[in-house]
């Protein structure tokens, strides 16, 4: 039993490591392809454009997903496919004429731009650009960093001013996988509950055992410590659907060659989840927690003075700290995997292919461990989120009595 | 880095509408039901623990009264044997005793029976002897009656006689 466990963890880890080098040898090549041709190689350029909202899905070298893009302009809707943007290298240096709205769209620094002109072709300062990357001797520079580089260069800011930017309701690569979690979730319980249904009173089977005891987990060890037996089946709704699906989006992000999704590591996304908390928090206070905010029993008048304008900027700061701690612990992950990756090319640039190749076992020995990090702040972070979410809502909810007692 | 912090109108929309749905979807569909089972499930589980845990009371207690049931059983037991013996020791005391009784009363009855005979058969002797001396005295009479010699031969011939017994 021992011997057979201790393989399948042998294969599993061995499996793991090989997925980690892969995952860590494609994005090496197209950024070789960017450092090796095209001046200097900027790390915190590359690492910025992975970490960022985009309107495509770069899977692996040429293979890039076009998503639906929905512009509200004062003209109108448009809708449209990201592919429109697309020129010969895979690159989004197009412009797109809606023939409805009559606008000329581009996309600048990812985001949809309305810019002058009617027709497709490049004439602002960013398709100059362009012209220039793909002039002779740099033809085989990968189309996907020429947009990059051209964001780096001074002269691509210029594009800015001729665009004025529309809001954008597109499925951009972060809802994309959001609604592709939120969809597995829904799967994956709803099929766990008609197994409930259908085997009930008898022991759980597969689906059900696998993810019983994480429900077991976030309803014993978070909801009713936090809240009481009694209100926690009022919150656990809310708690379970956080947990997984922050839990799935992480993981989502670890998962090599999906196109490096940072859902929860995007700031509009926390936002709307820390929102939530924070309405729920408020329309499910007491009259007990809105007391102890707006007048603090047995404080001194003077002491209240301060107190209370503190304790109404956190009611604030709670949820706004829950925003940031999980964007910035997923984006941190993704940040230092791409910063080692960054080192190879680094080194490379500097000091030859030798000293990044040696560079590269060392960095990849060390984004592997990474790796197993990332993959415990996955659940961790998730956990950490809705354990806070319970507690402010335990806050929130308190009775009376329960607070008598060590005043 | 603007790119980062920034937050986009469209992305909160889309989250805020999936995470609704899904909230709401999964409090139907999924939450309820699971909820519901595995708090079916750990009630049936305490039910069924708690009725374990009678039984075995139950059990213990059954166990107890047998064991009071055996205990009495032996202690009865033993009484019934010891009063057997008793009464058995009893009877023994007292069929020896009455065996002892009627042998000495046979003895004693056989003691008298032999005086008894004894005395009779010393009648008898004296009857005999007496007699014996009559009829002696009768011839002694007769034979002294004809001759003086004769009558002395006689005596001295009947005083053997006598020396006989």
């Amino acid at each position: 039993m021992i011997f057979s466990l201790h393989t399948q963890f042998l294969r599993l880890s061995r499996l793991a490591v090989a997925a980690v080098v892969m995952f860590l040898v494609v994005p090496a090549r197209l950024l070789a392809s960017g450092g090796g041709s095209e001046g200097k190689f900027n790390a915190g350029e590359v690492i910025m454009h992975h970490i960022q909202d985009a309107h495509s899905i770069h899977l692996i070298g040429d293979l890039t997903l076009p998503l639906p893009c929905i512009v509200k302009t004062d003209k109108g809707w448009d809708f449209f496919s990201s592919g429109v943007f697309m020129d010969e290298h895979h690159g989004f240096t197009r412009r797109y004429h809606s023939e409805k709205t009559g606008n000329t769209y581009a996309l600048v620094h990812e985001q949809i731009t309305v810019v002058e002109g009617a027709d497709g072709h490049m004439e602002t300062a960013h398709a100059d650009l362009h012209a220039a990357e793909t002039a002779p001797g740099h033809g085989e520079v990968h189309a996907a960093d020429s947009t990059l580089r051209a964001e780096a260069a001074p002269e691509a800011h210029a594009a800015h001013s001729h665009g004025t930017p529309v809001t954008d309701f597109s499925i951009t690569k972060s809802v994309f996988g959001m609604l592709l979690m939120l969809a597995l979730v829904v799967f994956l319980f709803v099929r766990m509950a008609r197994a409930y249904q259908k085997r009930r009173g008898q022991a759980p089977k597969g689906l059900q055992n696998l993810l019983e005891p994480l429900v077991l987990f976030i309803k014993d060890e978070v909801a009713i410590p936090a809240l009481g037996k009694k209100k926690a089946m009022r919150y656990l709704p809310f708690l379970l659907t956080a947990f997984f699906f922050i839990w799935a989006c992480n993981l989502l992000g670890l998962v090599p060659f999906s196109g490096g999704f940072n859902i929860t590591g995007t700031l509009s996304v926390t936002l709307v989840l820390a929102t939530m908390v924070f309405v729920i928090t408020t329309v499910s206070g007491n009259a007990h927690y809105w007391g102890h905010i707006l007048w603090p029993p047995g404080v001194p008048l003077f002491v209240k003075l301060i107190l209370v304008p503190i304790e109404i900027m956190s009611v604030f700061m709670k949820p706004a700290v829950l925003m940031i701690r999980l964007t910035a612990n997923i984006n941190a992950g993704h940040i230092v995997i791409l910063a080692f990756t960054s080192l190879i090319f680094i080194f490379a640039e500097k000091s030859g292919a030798a000293a990044g190749y040696g560079v590269g076992i060392g960095a990849s020995l060390f984004m592997i461990f990474m790796y197993f990090i990332e993959l415990l702040v996955a659940f961790l972070q998730a956990y950490v989120f809705t354990l806070l979410a319970a507690l402010y809502f335990g806050d929130a909810t308190q009775e009376h009595h329960h607070e008598e007692a060590h005043h | 880095m603007e790119g980062l912090l920034s937050v986009s109108v469209g992305t909160v929309f889309w989250a805020s509408v999936a995470f609704l749905v899904v909230l709401f979807i999964l409090k139907k569909y999924a939450w309820g039901p699971i909820l519901t089972s595995l708090d079916e499930r750990s009630q049936s589980i305490e039910n069924a623990l708690n009725e374990a845990e009678k039984a075995r009371h139950e059990m213990a207690g059954l166990k107890a009264g047998n064991e009071a049931l055996l205990r009495e059983a032996r202690n009865e037991r033993d009484r019934i044997l010891k009063d057997a013996k008793d009464i058995g020791e009893k009877v023994k005391a007292e069929i020896e005793s009455k065996a002892r009784e009627n042998a000495e009363r046979l003895m004693a009855n056989a003691r008298l029976d032999i005086e008894n005979q004894k005395k009779a058969a010393m009648t008898d002797i004296k009857n005999y002897m007496a007699t014996l001396s009559i009829d002696i005295a009768e011839k002694l009479v007769r034979e002294k009656l004809t001759d003086a010699e004769r009558q002395q031969a006689l005596n001295q011939a009947l005083a053997a006689e006598i020396h006989v017994n």
